[in-house]
């Protein structure tokens, strides 16, 4: 039983680990048109999470896995009832990752472009997919007592997963344009920064409703001190912004994200696909669950394996630390082959 | 609803088909091709030769464009058997989705880390490190095929488990046993001496195609990018030939293992219908063998060796795929159950053959294939003997041809595998007595909420997106390859900078040779 509630921690943790580090990196690419006015300056963008980005994207193949891992019932009910969906969602990641790769391959202008909207075009997808689809497998989706959906290809689509979207979106932008006013210097620094001040109230309300939500529904007292603390760090990031403390700004709005996924996790257990058919159909971590034996060997595998994951993971943020600055030689660089 | 006579169960089996034999075109290019980079790097920090560098950017920038587009293809692989095949996740849950969560944990993370650390490091860190970052990669590429054959091992051999009385699934209760399950071992092997034709096939195709152009064009033989081809083409050479009998080798294995544990596959991959003590090879057949009518398939055989190869000597019967019908059906039922977890099927009777044609011609074209590009790489090897440069334009534009052969030999191998598995999903043990026994239809494996139309959606659309990328893959690579070792930016490859201060005036000369 312990270890149930271990491993309904240790995904929570994993999804909220995957939208700390790719919530940055979908925030950047989703902001390329609008905080990069000039080549130089999205270039710019795309070199500060040219080197993360894939090992950011492991988080999710990971969280993934340990859905299936653990909680393989989880796992077969969610995914096929969202069947389309996660399609879109694959869609999305697929053409932004080879994007990345493939921009470099060529040097026209009109090359260097088209997959520079990719990369915003795949972020976007992917970012409002799989906020969509954690919204609804916290909130609800229309399945029978086997858990089969019930309803045609969008029925698992609901104001709830729209609400799961806008929230990750939100959350996305602002921690991307907090990255960048950490991670780069110009003019992108200062459009970033005031990006963030202006629309980071904004961006963390469907967050802040979709926790809210949570709580109200299944919450405790702990949760509900959870989702203040989440609401606190809005208005802390806020004031730092305001301040120019772009390390204190990013810190308190990652704050925001781990207080709400904490609060939504920490409400939802033991369930981990609601039915919005009927409450007797929940899914809950007990119905989902793989035996004790394999719960107790992914824990010693993880036990070891996550620590020094997430040292070298660290270390290498620790090698790329240096700010960036869009300089002319690339200008040159560039323009000699376009 | 019926699209084509197709059902979701039949659509959902060409996706996982296509979708899955397209990413194995990138997996084995991505895991010898990095071995073999790293060899070439490693031989750089050691000898400090210019043409080791140049190599190491030169099949390195191939690698990584490849690299991308496996990494792409296989995210779909992590979230597809949930999506189409949820029973199946249900069944296999206790054993299988700890395999996958522990190849993202303990190999995605090394490799993508590593690589990026790899690609962005050139002159930012050490050169032993930036090295050692390489090897780490490559490393965790071949971690991550072993936990995912091992995976599959499971489903052709299902060893560590019980079965559960109330749910009737199995339940894990050796992990060592799953992780050192022989059919694991040898398929792994098989797999990665297999992946190092693929980049063997491709330096030596490569490789000889530039030798000849720079001939033609009267280049010197004496300047480093020669060297950069010939090397290109020996070490190619070289690993394709004991890549090729390291492939014999494992292959015998696996195909012992396979006359013990699926005795019916192998009776398949021979198109052989009735039992022989001695067992013929069969070169050749023809007949019905797409139609499954087992007795009216005739071929051309070769006396004794299929009891060699299934059991090693020359006199032992094998089963032919007639009595193993039986015997299976005898076992495991004459009819699907009467359950609505089998769709269509339930109440149907069962054909426990593969389909014959599929495992006979898949078995040959992948030893057939194979045997190609040992041909080529010994025609490669000897070209060049002594420092000569072949000029013909048969040899020389066969072998480039040839680089596809290992490719799909590699695919072929993989379709014969999980075709010659079938009707089974999970093929049951027969180590253990009958009552013990896991198995699973491949009928009952489907997601049962997901309609045809929303499998074939995604099917097409995957498939568009899939070959749209292949063609720009294709595009990509072959012309960094005409470019040759100038890094295809149109400039030769800079020099990696090597104080701080140059380092930091250099930045975008880096990125510029990274990407």
């Amino acid at each position: 039983m312990d270890l149930q509630i271990l491993w309904f921690a240790a995904v929570a943790v994993l999804w909220t680990g995957f939208l700390l580090l790719e919530g940055f990196d979908f925030g950047v690419a989703a902001l390329l048109p609008v905080l990069g006015r000039r080549t130089a300056d999205r270039h710019l963008m795309l070199r500060s999470i040219g080197p993360l980005w894939d090992g950011n994207e492991v988080w999710l193949i990971t969280a993934v896995g340990a859905v299936f891992a653990a909680f393989p019932g989880w796992y077969a009910t969610w995914l096929p009832t969202l069947y389309l969906p996660f399609v879109l969602v694959l869609f999305g990641l697929i053409i932004r990752a080879v994007a990345f790769e493939w921009r470099h391959s060529h040097h026209t202008e009109a090359w260097d472009a088209t997959w520079t909207r990719v990369i915003t075009a795949g972020s976007l997808i992917a970012a409002l997919g799989i906020g969509a689809a954690l919204g609804a497998t916290t909130l609800g989706l229309p399945i029978d007592a086997d858990g089969t959906r019930v309803g045609g290809a969008f029925s698992g689509l609901s104001w709830s997963a729209l609400l799961g979207a806008t929230a990750v979106l939100g959350f996305s932008l602002i921690h991307g344009a907090l990255f960048l006013a950490l991670k780069v210097d110009g003019d992108v620094r200062l459009r970033a920064r005031a990006f963030a001040l202006r629309w980071s109230p904004v961006a963390a309300l469907p967050l802040l409703a979709w926790a809210g939500i949570t709580h109200l529904r299944y919450g405790t007292p702990v949760t509900g001190v959870l989702w203040l603390v989440a609401a606190l760090a809005v208005v802390v990031a806020w004031a730092r912004i305001r301040l120019d403390r772009e390390g204190s700004a990013f810190a308190a709005w990652a704050v925001l994200l781990v207080a709400s996924a904490a609060t939504i996790f920490g409400a939802a257990y033991p369930v981990v696909v609601p039915s919005t058919i009927d409450v007797a159909f929940d899914v809950t971590v007990a119905d989902a669950s793989v035996s004790d034996y394999t719960l107790t060997v992914m824990t010693w595998a993880a036990g070891v394996g996550l620590p020094v994951v997430l040292g070298y993971q660290a270390w290498t943020y620790w090698v790329f630390r240096k700010r960036l600055t869009a300089e002319p030689v690339h200008e040159q660089v560039t323009g000699a082959h376009a | 609803m019926d699209v084509l006579g197709m059902d979701t169960l039949d659509i959902a089996r060409w996706q996982f088909g296509i979708t899955t034999v397209y990413h194995f075109l990138m997996v084995p290019l991505t895991i010898g091709l990095g071995i073999l980079v790293a060899v070439m790097h490693t031989m750089w920090v050691r000898t400090d030769k210019p043409e080791w560098l140049r190599m190491t950017r030169f099949w390195g920038r191939i690698y990584l464009i490849n690299f991308v587009l496996g990494v792409a293809t296989g995210l779909v692989q992590e979230f597809q058997f949930g999506l189409a095949w949820s029973e199946y996740s249900r069944f296999v849950g206790d054993v299988f989705g700890s395999l996958l969560a522990l190849e993202a944990l303990l190999a995605f993370f090394l490799e993508s880390t590593f690589l990026g650390l790899w690609i962005f490091g050139w002159g930012r860190i050490p050169k032993k490190l930036h090295l050692a970052a390489l090897w780490a990669a490559v490393i965790g590429s071949v971690v991550s095929a072993y936990f995912i054959i091992a995976a599959n091992s499971w489903m052709q051999h299902p060893v560590g488990v019980e079965v559960d009385d109330a749910t009737g699934r199995p339940v894990q209760v050796d992990f060592l046993a799953v992780l050192t399950n022989n059919t694991a071992l040898a398929a792994f092997s098989h797999a990665i001496v297999a992946a190092l034709m693929v980049a063997g096939a491709l330096l030596v195709g490569i490789g000889l195609w530039h030798l000849r152009k720079r001939r033609l064009a009267g280049r010197s033989p004496e300047d480093v990018d020669h060297a950069v081809w010939r090397r290109s083409v020996r070490l190619g050479g070289w690993v394709s030939l004991a890549a090729f009998a390291l492939t014999a080798l494992t292959g015998d294995w696996q195909g012992k293992l396979m006359y013990e544990q699926q005795p019916l596959k192998m009776s398949s991959a021979e198109a052989l219908c009735q039992t022989e003590a001695p067992a013929s090879f069969s070169i050749f057949a023809w007949g019905k063998l797409g139609d499954n009518e087992c007795d009216d398939v005739h071929s051309i055989t070769v006396p004794y060796i299929l009891s060699y190869l299934a059991h090693g000597d020359f006199s032992t019967a094998v089963p032919g795929v007639n009595e193993l019908q039986e015997e299976y059906a005898a076992v495991y039922g004459e009819t699907y159950p009467d359950d609505p977890s089998f769709g269509d099927k339930a109440g149907e009777p069962i054909d426990y053959a593969p389909v014959l044609a599929v495992t006979y011609w898949s078995f040959r074209l992948m030893i057939g294939m194979g045997a190609v590009s040992a041909g080529v790489a010994a025609y490669a090897l000897w070209s060049t003997r002594r420092g000569r440069v072949p000029t013909s334009r048969i040899g020389v534009y066969g072998s480039l041809l040839a680089v596809g052969a290992p490719f799909v030999a590699n695919a072929a191998g993989w379709i014969f595998t999980e075709m010659g598995r079938q009707p089974f999903v999970v093929h049951p043990n027969p180590d253990v007595a009958v009552e013990d026994q896991v198995w699973f239809f491949t009928a009952q494996a489907v997601s049962p909420g997901i309609s045809a139309a929303e499998v074939w959606t995604s099917l097409i659309s995957l498939g568009l997106v899939y070959g749209a990328l292949a063609v720009v893959e294709l595009w990509l690579i072959t012309r960094f390859v005409r470019a040759g070792v100038t890094t295809g930016d149109g400039h030769p490859a800079p020099e990696p900078p090597d104080d701080d201060a140059a380092r930091n005036d250099r930045d975008d000369d880096v990125l510029q040779f990274a990407h």
